[in-house]
């Protein structure tokens, strides 16, 4: 298992707080949450197919079908 | 597998002490959904590093269940019953930790149903039991 995946999700969530507190400082209030919104998405995609993988492996183990 | 590698403690709490620095980083920044997905991330990997392990213990409790000579469903009902209860504490902490209790609840909820679905016929079997030895 590879932990890389909770730095890379830590930066991104850093970096899209300093970008929201530049965007909010040059009045851009509308793309800071739309940026919030993408960054959400994509890491939401690294982290759905984990999960199931996990899912899959907890049920081939307890032998749940 | 084999046996029990002392390293691999070291590992998990190395892991849980770095991501719950992060976490608090993250809600420092005012970015408490990349928090939440952090923790369910690290959740993943902790339960994922010890899932080998957990499957070398079941095998064996199942080779001793077969030599014991026992009923195999019931060892099997038990076994599923664990494995929804994972699942079901696995879903249940990450909603409690966005404070949704509510969903939590529900969640639990959902895991107790179906439990005591898969565990009706061992209850079943032991009323059959008790009405067999009762005059």
């Amino acid at each position: 298992m590879d932990i890389s995946l909770i730095f890379k999700i830590a930066s991104i969530g850093i970096l899209l707080g300093i970008l929201n507190i530049i965007l909010d400082k040059a009045d851009k209030k509308e793309f800071s949450y739309i940026i919030t919104l993408v960054g959400v998405v994509i890491v939401f995609g690294m982290v759905i197919s984990l999960i199931s993988r996990l899912f899959d492996s907890i049920r081939s183990i307890f032998q749940l079908y | 597998m084999t046996g029990w590698d002392v390293m691999d403690i070291v590992q998990i709490v190395g892991i849980g002490i770095i991501s719950t620095i992060l976490i608090i980083l993250l809600r420092q920044s005012n970015k408490a959904e990349f928090a939440l997905l952090v923790s369910a991330i690290t959740g993943m990997i902790i339960f994922s590093m010890v899932i080998d392990k957990m499957r070398y213990v079941i095998e064996t409790l199942s080779s001793l269940a077969r030599n014991v000579n026992m009923e195999f469903t019931y060892f099997s009902t038990i076994l599923k019953i664990i494995g929804i209860a994972y699942i079901v504490e696995f879903g249940a902490q990450i909603s409690r930790d966005a404070g949704e209790n509510a969903i939590a609840s529900k969640i639990e909820l959902g895991g107790k149903v179906i439990m005591m679905v898969l565990a009706m016929p061992i209850i079943l079997a032991l009323l059959d039991l008790i009405m067999k030895v009762l005059p």
